[in-house]
């Protein structure tokens, strides 16, 4: 069989250089494990202890009640005290502080009376997150005697979450991540890997001999397959035991799912091989790739909250369906059978890719 | 003999054009079987792109070749595995070892299993590479290299072998070992397309063609070639040769004079009766003191006779 023996030849090539390449070698475990530890400390979407100052004009019994009440929240915490609200605003333009509490001189009275508010929030409204933590805190209840429990609000919802009881960012975090890491190191393989074929002067005498287009494309993403998997259980493995991140679902599946978009990546990445002229423009090229994998795919913000346009957007990128395969089967124990749309999708991101690489590489120079 | 077993290559008006340029301009190539083939030029001269074109890497702009019978662009795919090609550049792997480079080829070859280790030994020991087996192709000297790029183009004993240039970073000493191999393969049947742009090279090959601008202005065997330049080749030995080469230029019957240390080439067109007469004369009315005497054409003297661009001097 010639078929196989080609191949076979393509691919343990490709492997050997990586061999002798440390720096790759180094970035295939180095990039999952640094940006595994900097996103899972880093990325925290649980708002503690903002840096507030405070504006105390009354200066009553009540008010150094409620400044106790705001401070024990946990989510603010006032570094600076001072005597007038235009000292506040200067805080806030000078980014020293998030947030800005102001306690009139009528503080009292105006807490007893219905129809106006008692005390005014200042806050720096650029950061979305913060501004919603406000709204929280602008119905903090103000306790006429500290004996006395607030008064008993009724309730819409009780909010009941599954999945991730303790509201751990990190737990969403993870199964994001491996997309990204893949989505990253897969692309920027096989992206420069034909180009720099090209500007070694290789492809000349490849192209030259008799082995196939297939068999060079084949042979080139086969071995970073293997690859990409050593980086998920790279990922998985410091994901449970630094962050208690586990894997609910199969770990089959798992990587059944990654398999399947880590050759949608590659596939990708050899396609952009094809059209860029230098290895600088490949990764240049993977980098316009990855902004928007990590924007639009549902990785930070929730897919269901982007506009229409962006959702499109997102459903083109093969890290949106890999993200909704590893939360599924990381996190709610789903199976692969369950989200087989997603690997349809996939499937059909590389045949696609793959097919257009075949048919734009040209086994001629001219 | 069918003409196609008669010739490795033939080929009829080819034509390269890239945009405005014409890299190769109307190329008709006849190259024998079993021959040394070579294309003598300068840089720019169209060698390299009538190589790409012959054995499919460029598509012709026009014209038509068959390589070993086979038609060229057309069917490369049967032609590849029956070819060996030898780039300018040196194109294997230098983050592999001279074994693993030569390993990959045999494997993209598909040399059956059991032959390969024989063939890649028997090539390691042929172009001297012993000690250099484990060692990586990028730290190999220009000489190395060379060996190993030829190792690998005949791996798969190809009918045809075509190479670009491949002594342009190769010292004297190397040339002469490239060439004795050169020839043993000649010897065993295969035959050989060579650019060069080295005399002395173009003189080792059995037939020869002079490209200038893409077209071929030039071919046949070295010594047919030096007899029929059309000129006569004088050489003068002067004590100011600068100063005889100004006045012999000025001459409106020399076409050019080359000047190589205290000696001059002057070639004068065979239409003149008198050629030495002439030189002589025109040195003497100047007052020059110099020794005249008529010798035979070089290959260098072919290619500047041939080359030179009607109405003009060299």
């Amino acid at each position: 069989m010639i078929f196989p023996t080609r191949l076979i030849a393509i691919m343990r090539k490709e492997l050997l250089q990586l061999r002798r390449d440390r720096m790759s070698l180094g970035l295939i475990a180095g990039i999952p494990v640094m940006q595994l530890l900097l996103f899972g400390y880093a990325i925290n979407m649980d708002v503690r202890n903002l840096t507030a100052g405070i504006a105390d004009q009354a200066n009553t019994h009540l008010s150094r009640q409620f400044i106790a009440d705001l401070e024990q929240t946990q989510v603010l915490k006032f570094h600076y005290n001072v005597a007038a609200p235009q000292q506040l605003e200067e805080l806030l333009r000078s980014g020293k502080i998030s947030l800005g509490v102001h306690i009139p001189v009528d503080f009292d009275r105006r807490v007893l009376d219905k129809s106006r508010t008692a005390a005014d929030l200042l806050v720096d409204g650029a950061d979305p997150t913060i501004l919603g933590v406000a709204n929280q805190l602008a119905n903090t209840p103000v306790r006429f005697d500290t004996g006395q429990r607030p008064v008993k609000q009724a309730r819409t919802f009780e909010v009941r979450s599954f999945y991730n009881p303790e509201r751990r960012t990190v737990v969403n975090i993870v199964p994001g991540l491996i997309g990204v890491i893949l989505t990253l190191t897969m692309m920027m393989f096989t992206a420069v890997s034909i180009v720099r074929e090209r500007e070694h002067g290789n492809l000349e005498l490849l192209i030259n001999t008799p082995v196939s287009t297939g068999q060079l494309m084949i042979g080139k993403v086969v071995p970073y397959i293997l690859i990409g998997l050593v980086q998920l259980a790279l990922v998985v493995t410091i994901g449970k035991f630094l962050f208690k991140v586990p894997v609910q679902g199969s770990v089959l599946h798992l990587y059944l799912g990654a398999a399947v978009f880590i050759a949608a990546n590659l596939s990708l990445g050899l396609f952009v091989s094809t059209i860029a002229k230098t290895q600088f423009q490949a990764m240049q090229v993977t980098f316009f790739v990855l902004l928007p994998s990590i924007l639009l795919s549902g990785f930070i913000f929730p897919f269901d909250g982007m506009p229409r346009f962006a959702q499109y957007l997102g459903e083109v990128l093969p890290i949106t369906h890999f993200i909704r395969i590893s939360r599924g089967i990381m996190l709610r124990e789903a199976s692969i059978f369950e989200l087989r749309g997603e690997v349809f999708m996939l499937l059909s991101f590389t045949a696609v890719a793959m097919t257009a690489a075949v048919l734009r590489f040209s086994r001629r120079l001219d | 003999m069918t003409d196609n077993a008669a010739f490795a290559i033939r080929a009829r008006g080819l034509t390269k054009q890239f945009g405005e340029l014409v890299a190769v301009n109307h190329l008709d190539l006849e190259v024998p079987s079993g021959q040394i083939y070579g294309f003598l030029g300068p840089n720019g001269s169209g060698k390299t792109t009538a190589i790409r074109m012959l054995c499919g890497l460029l598509k012709p702009t026009s014209g038509n070749a068959q390589v070993l019978g086979l038609e060229v662009p057309g069917a490369t795919n049967e032609l590849k595995p029956r070819i060996g090609y030898m780039t300018q550049k040196f194109s294997l792997y230098s983050d592999l070892t001279v074994q693993e480079n030569l390993q990959f080829i045999a494997d993209i070859y598909a040399l059956p299993r059991r032959q390969q280790k024989a063939r890649i030994d028997e090539l390691i020991t042929e172009y001297h590479m012993l000690a250099q087996r484990k060692q990586l192709a990028g730290t190999l000297s220009g000489g190395q290299k060379q060996r190993l790029a030829l190792a690998c183009a005949v791996l798969h004993k190809p009918e045809l072998l075509l190479l670009d240039e491949p002594t342009s970073a190769v010292d004297p000493r190397n040339r002469r070992d490239f060439w004795a191999q050169l020839f043993e393969l000649a010897d065993a049947g295969t035959t050989i397309l060579v650019s060069t742009h080295y005399m002395d090279e173009a003189e080792r090959c059995h037939r020869l063609a002079i490209l200038h601008h893409g077209v071929k202005v030039a071919d046949g065997a070295p010594g047919e070639l030096q007899a029929a330049t059309g000129m006569w080749v004088i050489e003068v030995l002067a004590d100011s040769p600068r100063q005889a080469n100004q006045v012999l230029m000025a001459r409106e019957e020399v076409v050019s004079v080359t000047q190589l240390g205290v000696r001059l080439r002057v070639l004068i067109p065979q239409s003149q009766t008198d050629p030495k007469q002439l030189v002589q004369s025109c040195l003497d009315s100047n007052a020059i003191t110099a020794t005249v005497n008529l010798v035979p054409a070089s290959l260098e003297d072919v290619f500047v006779a041939s080359t030179l661009q009607p109405g003009s001097k060299q």
